[in-house]
């Protein structure tokens, strides 16, 4: 087993860069030929489209074209990530910080968690009229909104895995005589960071969605204003650039997050492919 | 000898369990009418261990045997201060023990549990020089030594989990001598690893145990290993484990897996624990 592992290394390390090159470049060709097919049969088939909702996807690229890339239309998704900066930031640091002291004090976690779950099985669309009329319809608003749903993963995924450290592994930490503070720095954090990691990643998508959706009542920018206004002013076309653009967001963010998971749990994602393969 | 003196502090105690324990005055280890009860006063109440007294001397390597179910990780963990024993008292240089005392070290069983796979293996070794506040270049210096010591070369920037069964438990030991313990506790350290690197493991921590000039005490449930390693074997009775005795091992050092193994004295010692255990 163990020469068996080596071995596989040393052929890894051995082939060529070229090769491996070609190996990653094959890959990705083959993740993307299926959506790229999409695109091309969506291209022909609405060539002639005369339908007011689905038009032809050339006329989409063109508006886009106008729109997003000689145009204006840019600033107004300014807003929107703004709002989506600040309100993932203080739900991913809120969301650490809430569960290690949660996990540290168990007693005071007892007595809050009725009231987390409450707020945490309540659809924060469905507060959304009570926060817009305590604060307005202005970016604290937004952001509120944001912390309010995007929290939760966060929050639930570190507590969770904080309270599952191996005993084996805090046992450990007592005969290394290592204190209090340096054993939760240095073994209970980073046991549970592939759990907060996962945790982090739900809060992005929901801090996604949520920048969006705070934008859809009484609001005058953002890219979920211009989606709504672009389909109250009958401007289907216009609205599906949007539609678009927000795509591209969301991938553009979620690959961000995976390219730094990448480097923060490399030692993770590497033990559990060596586990595969002995 | 200032560990004397702390004994001395406890006069009435010392006196009163002063039994067949000869010069405990120098024992690294004295464990007194050691007890521990689970769940007490529950339906589910169940007594692990039943008032057992040992001691252990500075530089011996004493095997714990019995058989299994015994509550011998259970001693363990009251040894090394890791569990508060229901009653009775362990001692570690004379000192009771309320923690895991500073000049005591643990190798567990299961070294992918015990080191930590986000940290490399210098890292991991690190860590506990870390504690002790030792600087950057005495660091690497001691890591190396360590390393060389347990029989890894070049190995400190990889992850544990790079290196085989045998070479993790390895670097487990490597750590767990850094800081230079004078009390090594191991608890079924070789059960996880193939019959060859047990062997090897095994010479290698009778090799280690004199460079370091470290007392080792040793859980297993291989009375042949208990045999191969040992000066004295405690052996225990099961559930609740009491004390059925304590064997004195005669066989010559330096040891030999090949020679010690096929002597005719070894096979003596082997039937007599054997009865031991198994009775």
């Amino acid at each position: 087993m163990t020469t068996e592992k080596v071995f596989a290394k040393d052929k890894r390390q051995r082939s060529s860069p070229s090769r491996l090159a070609f190996v990653r470049f094959a890959k990705s060709a083959w993740r993307a030929w299926f959506f790229l097919a999409l695109i091309v049969v969506w291209w022909f088939v609405s060539l002639n489209s005369t339908s007011t909702f689905f038009p032809p996807l050339s006329k989409i690229m063109s508006t886009f074209y106008d729109l997003w890339i000689v145009g204006n239309a840019p600033s107004t998704v300014l807003s929107s990530l703004i709002h989506f900066a600040i309100g993932y930031t203080i739900s991913g640091v809120g969301g650490i910080v809430i569960g290690v002291l949660l996990w540290r004090l168990p007693r005071t976690s007892t007595a809050v968690s009725p009231l987390l779950y409450f707020i945490y099985v309540l659809p924060a669309v469905a507060i959304l009229p009570a926060v817009a009329a305590i604060m307005g319809y202005g970016s604290e608003m937004k952001v509120t909104i944001i912390v309010l749903a995007a929290i939760w993963p966060t929050l639930l995924n570190t507590l969770d895995g904080m309270r599952s450290i191996d005993p084996v592994r805090m046992d450990t930490a007592k005969v290394l005589h290592m204190s209090g503070f340096r054993t939760v720095r240095s073994v209970v954090f980073p046991n549970a960071l592939p759990q907060i990691m996962a945790g982090l990643r739900n809060s992005l998508q929901v801090a996604i969605i949520m920048m969006v959706v705070s934008e859809l009542i009484a609001s005058t920018s953002g890219i979920g204003f211009f989606i709504l206004d672009a389909q109250q002013r009958f401007a289907i076309t216009e609205m599906w650039t949007g539609v678009i653009v927000l795509g591209l967001i969301g991938s553009v963010l979620t690959l961000i997050f995976v390219a730094i998971e990448r480097v923060v749990l490399r030692w993770y994602i590497q033990s559990r492919a060596v586990e595969k393969n002995s | 000898m200032v560990q004397a003196q702390r004994v001395g502090d406890r006069p009435v105690a010392t006196e009163a369990n002063n039994r067949e324990d000869t010069g405990e005055q120098g024992a690294v280890l004295s464990v007194r009418d050691l007890r521990q009860v689970y769940n007490v006063g529950k339906a589910s109440e169940f007594e692990a261990i039943h008032d057992i007294s040992f001691s252990v001397q500075k530089g011996e390597f004493v095997c714990i045997v019995g058989p299994s179910g015994a509550g011998k990780t259970t001693l363990l963990r009251c040894l090394s201060g890791l569990l508060r024993p229901t009653a009775g008292e362990v001692l570690f240089e004379g000192r009771r023990l309320d923690k895991v005392p500073d000049r005591l070290s643990v190798v567990f069983q299961d070294y992918s549990r015990s080191l930590f796979p986000w940290l490399t293996v210098a890292g991991n070794i690190a860590v506990p020089l870390k504690v002790a506040g030792l600087k950057d270049a005495e660091r690497k210096a001691r890591i190396n030594e360590v390393l060389r010591a347990v029989g890894l070369g070049d190995v400190g920037r990889q992850y544990p989990w790079q290196l085989s069964g045998g070479m993790q438990q390895r670097v487990a030991i490597a750590r767990s001598l850094a800081h230079q313990p004078d009390l090594l506790l191991m608890d079924e350290p070789f059960a996880s690893v193939d019959a060859q690197t047990r062997f090897d493991l095994e010479d290698l921590i009778l090799r280690v145990r004199v460079e370091y000039d470290v007392t080792v005490v040793l859980v297993t449930h291989d009375i042949d290993e208990a045999l191969y390693l040992s000066d004295r074997i405690v052996v225990l009775s099961s559930s609740p484990s009491r004390l059925r005795t304590v064997l004195d091992i005669p066989l010559e050092r330096p040891r030999n897996q090949l020679t010690t193994r096929s002597s005719e004295q070894f096979g003596k010692l082997r039937t007599e624990l054997l009865k031991l255990v198994t009775e």
